[in-house]
């Protein structure tokens, strides 16, 4: 078996371009699947650890996971917003320990803005039941001052007293700027990998004051209100998107979701954050078996390609066959042989892969963070991806097969005497 | 000439016995190969011509234990190739006899000494041999390659930078190592010019007895032939009537 080994190794150093090209192949196709079984892991951790301790969000009645999708993980926008009233009536139920008001819709340079109160800082929790906590500064006390999430910070280089200017909308170069009210930045908080690292808070005063003299969202023409002066108005909010509630007791949950979804005085819609993520990954995850599927074809063309070039290099390599018959191997030895170097370069292709997708994790993961608030971990493979591995190599053990066969096969009708 | 003319004796000193042979191959309707009685005497040195087509590789594929005939007896140094299994008949061959093909010998992954050493790694026996020869396999390796007129300088390099000369000659030295009791050469001067012909004959036939080994040289140039005292002639002794079927 050793001398087999060896001559496979030979061999295989005398074809080794053909075979990097292979194993290459085959890394670039693992590291494909194994990227799309990880994204898909550390996107639904990520998802799932944004938000903890939460019982309910309330919203305008649309889709429990569109709901989910602006308030929680600012993605999209908010169809209809919820009346200031409906939240405080809920603040006030006897169920409820503690709410807090989000409103969504404005942007700085790409980050979402996030109106809110003090609240959230008091109780807002993400991961297994964490604070958030401030890595530099304090919550905001006047209306325009802000409190900007950790990849914010990172990402714009900003500090604690910069002076940042709000636009209005989200997405897009062209958004108006509300560049009449300044910001200046009065905390930092700590990094959490979730969408609040993305965030920027104000206040809901604050999002009153930078609309006041707008209308259809756009500045109304011939009036301005200087920054100054916005105290002189009621900065109570009409409207807000999204609230999240925290129950005394999590008993409660379902009557209170009756409850809201029953009143009379405004049509909306609580969603318990856990049924809400499971109805999203129901949506998502079609999306993900399909790309799964397409990975996997990816795979089983680069077994394909490995498996036909042994095979193509197989014809020129009967005359050496039959010398290694004429020194005594037997048709199994050369079975093996052939078996080997399959094996062994799909072995070593899914090592690479594997580390190629380390490799990935480690550049393109803080640009994926940055962008998409998507964490991918640099840890050891999950049960799933060790699965996947394994199937990958179940079915490259199979692929490698065939050529031993061919091997075998021309061995007992060739003989010592090649008919090439 | 018939085939019985080298016949020494049926048992002991025998290196190759066929006896009442028919062989015919998978698929195919009639027999490749019919043979009376082929002998090889040890230690003698037999030249066997016959055109392409008479059945050559048919009667060295039996030689070598990778086919047994559907009747008849192949006894090589005395033993039944029908009492051994299949991987025994594989073992005994490189056990017992080196092989030099027509041309394209060597493993061309492999450096001229690694190809020299072949037959000892699949070999304890020929390993063993090897080194009743020389202290080291590599010693043994480096007096047969000197013998056969291939320099040091050559010996690590990788088979394919070789003339075909030289990859002969140490075709001719991997048959040699560890002193197989029988040497078979498939028209291995086929591919030389004339006057290396006679070179690499006289080199092999030399080593031949120096090693007391049995040589079956199969050729059809007959100029060669002159230099063997035994000859046959396949196609004299082969009565089968599909012979042309044997593709060689």
């Amino acid at each position: 078996m050793k001398l087999l080994i060896r001559l496979a190794a030979h061999s295989a150093w005398n074809r080794r371009f053909t075979l990097v090209l292979m194993l290459i192949a085959i890394a670039l196709s693992s590291t494909l699947l194994l990227g799309i079984e990880r994204v898909r892991h550390d996107m639904r951790e990520s998802f799932s650890e944004s938000v903890s301790g939460t019982d309910l969000v309330v919203g305008a009645r649309s889709s429990p996971v569109q709901l989910m999708l602006y308030s929680i993980f600012h993605l999209g926008g908010a169809t209809n917003n919820m009346g200031w009233d409906s939240a405080q009536k809920l603040a006030a139920n006897p169920a409820v320990a503690w709410t807090i008001p989000l409103s969504l819709g404005d942007s700085h340079r790409g980050f979402p803005v996030l109106a809110t109160n003090g609240d959230y800082f008091k109780h807002f929790q993400y991961g297994s039941r964490q604070s958030l906590r401030f890595a530099q500064g304090r919550p905001f006390a006047d209306t325009f001052e802000t409190v900007i999430g950790a990849e914010v910070a990172h990402s714009l280089q900003y500090k604690l007293g910069d002076k940042i200017i709000l636009s209005h909308g989200i997405g897009g170069p062209h958004l108006l700027q509300h560049g009449d009210k300044p910001f200046t930045i009065i905390g930092i908080l700590a990094r959490t990998g979730t969408p609040v690292d993305r965030t920027v808070h104000i206040g809901l005063d604050a999002m009153e004051a930078i609309h006041l003299d707008w209308s259809g969202g756009a500045p109304m023409p011939g009036l301005s209100i200087p920054a100054q002066q916005v105290k002189k108005f009621d900065l109570t909010p009409k409207t807000i998107t999204a609230l999240l509630i925290g129950l005394k007791n999590r008993a409660a949950v379902f009557g209170l979701q009756r409850a809201i979804a029953d009143d009379e005085d405004e049509a909306l819609m609580a969603v318990l954050p856990g049924v809400a993520l499971d109805e999203l990954w129901q949506v998502v995850s079609i999306g993900e078996n399909a790309l799964l599927l397409i990975s996997a074809l990816v795979v089983v063309v680069g077994l394909a390609g490995l498996v036909s070039s042994i095979l193509a290099g197989l014809g020129e390599r009967r005359r050496e066959l039959a010398i290694l018959r004429s020194v005594g191997a037997r048709p199994l030895d050369l079975f093996f042989l052939l078996a080997l170097e399959g094996l062994a370069v799909m072995l070593c292709g899914v090592l690479l892969g594997l580390l190629l997708l380390s490799l990935g994790i480690l550049i393109g993961g803080p640009l994926l963070e940055a962008n998409f608030g998507i964490v991918l971990h640099l840890n050891w493979p999950t049960m799933e991806e060790w699965q996947l591995l394994g199937a990958v190599v179940a079915a490259g053990f199979l692929a490698s097969l065939l050529p031993g066969l061919r091997a075998y096969r021309l061995s007992l009708s060739d003989g010592l005497n090649p008919r090439i | 000439m018939s085939g019985n003319n080298n016949n020494n004796g049926k048992n002991g000193d025998s290196a190759i016995e066929l006896d009442q042979i028919s062989f015919r191959w998978p698929g195919h309707s009639a027999a490749t190969l019919q043979l009376a009685h082929f002998g090889v005497a040890r230690r003698d040195q037999v030249f066997l011509s016959g055109p392409s087509g008479s059945g050559k590789s048919t009667l060295l594929a039996l030689i070598g234990g990778i086919v047994l005939p559907q009747s008849g007896q192949v006894r090589l140094l005395g033993e039944d190739m029908r009492g051994l299994s299949a991987s025994a008949r594989d073992r005994f061959r490189v056990d017992h006899i080196g092989f030099i093909f027509q041309q394209f010998n060597l493993i061309p992954y492999l450096s001229i000494l690694d190809n020299v050493l072949l037959p000892c790694q699949f070999s304890a026996y020929r390993r063993a041999r090897a080194l009743a020869q020389g202290k080291t396999l590599h010693a043994a390796a480096a007096a047969l390659l000197t013998s056969l007129d291939l320099a040091p300088a050559l010996w690590n390099r990788p088979a394919t930078q070789l003339s075909i000369g030289q990859q002969q000659r140490v075709a001719a030295a991997r048959a040699l190592i560890g002193r197989p009791e029988i040497i078979v050469a498939d028209e291995p001067t086929s591919a030389l010019d004339a006057d290396r012909q006679q070179g690499f004959l006289d080199l092999v036939q030399h080593e031949c007895e120096q090693a007391e080994a049995s040589l079956l040289f199969v050729s059809h140039d007959h100029r060669l032939a002159q230099r063997f005292t035994h000859r046959v002639a396949l196609d004299a002794i082969n009565s089968a009537s599909m012979a042309a079927e044997d593709l060689a």
